[in-house]
């Protein structure tokens, strides 16, 4: 399968905190990835500095086979669906989504969550009025809005009613099947267990393990990644 | 880059503040206008609140604006556009609005009550202390990470050039008053866009005569077009000069 994402050696300190201790891990197009681990383990910054967000101390990211490191173009073939949305406070859905268009200079291509969240109707409404869950179902249409080769959500079903998040599995399901690369943070294991392909679990800002959801199945013998999970941290070797 | 400018500018029309803002400075200058028949004294009277109002605002509204555009920020960082970018649009779509607001509140009234070189002056200045203090806002606001921390650090700034900064410059006078201070005064004068704003406005009023020897040493050089050209220079790096270093600064900033 095709490498689209290479982290080599990744660092990444906040004044003395070490939040990424060389990482290094490659994706591969095609899957869904979940990054699991505590809080505070870095997913968000590893996520943040796929997407030139936060500028690493040291290593390199390859997208595509090129570095990331004072570019933007690559940003194109990304939809990014963050953890908690802010928009402009006096802009409406409509308006935002054509701004993003015209940002983009990409026409609307996949209006499928637009449709399945009803947000069209919902056009006129400012931004500052939206509730949390929302705003959030904003934000998966926009990430998946012009069909992008790599999506990156970041606790992508939080503050998502029942519904909303099921739509959104599903969504995720098909364009994995369309050969994407899907990268996920979350800490609902269940969930984690349903999309999963890959596992990748960091842990104070190094990877414990990247394996396949089968392997790891496998390995414990477990039949279900909550278990899994259990069995491979308690175990001392690890 | 003007795209982003576009989506801000429409953004701030429509908040509350800028149009509070606007009529303030559109209340000021016509009740100066039409409560002094005198023209001149109706100037002065607007450069003197001018001075104080517009920096205050400026900064502090810009700052405010940008912190809580800060996620609105993280979503443009991660769309496909340089970073350059992004901070100049914020920096052209703030600036112009605020502009704006000084052009209909102040710009307007002067134009139709008195205009004359004085007025020319009072509106050129007026707009270039704007975008000072709008660059200086983008340079407190990427240095700093909290919202408080920013407009704190802003408001000290318009502290320090409108009130502190002539306090100094009083406390050097009297310790040097036995050196001839005339030109160090000038280049004093340079370093706070504030001054420079108001001699420029003083000295098209001809009341310089009562500034004594450094006002008749302004006159000559400010009055002169070397000086004109000069103090509008130097308005020019007060603009230029903290953007850079904001921009400097953002490129390497994690959101």
């Amino acid at each position: 399968m095709e490498k689209i994402i290479a982290v080599k050696g990744l660092k990444k300190s906040f004044g003395r905190l070490e939040v990424l201790k060389n990482v290094s891990c490659d994706f591969t197009s095609g899957g869904v990835v979940s990054i699991l681990g505590p809080n505070a383990s870095g997913k968000t910054t590893l996520i943040k500095s796929i997407l030139g967000m936060v500028i690493p101390d040291g290593g390199e990211i390859l997208f595509q086979g090129k570095s990331i490191l004072n570019t933007f173009d690559y940003k194109r073939n990304i939809g990014y669906m963050p953890q908690i949305g802010h928009y402009p406070d006096n802009m409406k859905i409509g308006q935002l989504f054509k701004m993003v268009m015209d940002i983009r200079q990409q026409d609307a291509v996949d209006t499928e969550l637009l449709k399945a969240y009803q947000l069209e109707s919902m056009y006129q409404k400012t931004m500052r009025t939206l509730s949390g869950g929302t705003l959030q179902k904003v934000s998966a249409a926009l990430a998946f809005m012009f069909n992008p080769d790599v999506l990156i959500l970041d606790e992508p079903s939080a503050g998502l009613d029942p519904l909303a998040a099921e739509a959104l599995k599903e969504k995720i399901l098909e364009e994995k099947s369309k050969g994407k690369l899907i990268m996920v943070t979350s800490h609902i294991l269940s969930e984690a267990d349903e999309i999963s392909d890959h596992i990748l679990y960091l842990f104070e800002g190094q990877i414990k393990f990247y394996k396949t959801l089968t392997d790891l199945k496998l390995e414990t013998g477990e039949q279900k990644l909550s278990k899994a999970l259990t069995q491979i941290l308690s175990s001392p070797s690890c | 880059m003007l795209k982003i400018a576009k989506y801000i500018i429409l953004d701030i029309v429509r908040s509350k503040v800028l149009l509070a803002y606007t009529l303030l400075l559109l209340a000021i200058s016509l009740t100066i206008f039409l409560s002094d028949a005198d023209v001149t004294k109706g100037l002065v009277s607007i450069t003197t609140v001018i001075l104080i109002i517009v920096p205050l605002v400026s900064i502090v509204y810009a700052t405010t604006y940008y912190f809580n555009a800060a996620e609105f920020t993280e979503m443009l960082v991660s769309q496909p556009i340089s970073r350059r970018n992004i901070l100049l649009g914020k920096f052209i779509g703030i600036s112009s609005s605020i502009l704006l607001a000084f052009f209909i509140g102040v710009c307007i009234p002067v134009c139709l009550f008195a205009f004359s070189a004085t007025g020319i002056t009072l509106m050129i200045s007026g707009c270039l202390l704007t975008l000072s203090f709008i660059s200086l806002a983008f340079l407190t606001s990427t240095i700093t990470r909290d919202k408080a921390k920013g407009i704190g650090l802003a408001l000290m700034l318009w502290f320090y050039f409108s009130i502190i900064f002539d306090g100094l410059v009083l406390l050097f006078l009297t310790l040097f008053a036995d050196y001839p201070l005339e030109k160090a005064m000038i280049v004093l004068t340079a370093l706070n866009p504030i001054d420079l704003a108001r001699i420029l406005i003083l000295l098209q009023l001809d009341i310089s005569a009562l500034m004594g020897y450094t006002g008749a040493l302004y006159q000559q050089f400010f009055g002169s077009g070397i000086g004109i050209v000069f103090s509008l220079l130097m308005q020019m790096i007060w603009i230029i000069v903290p953007l850079f270093f904001a921009l400097k600064i953002f490129k390497k900033k994690d959101l």
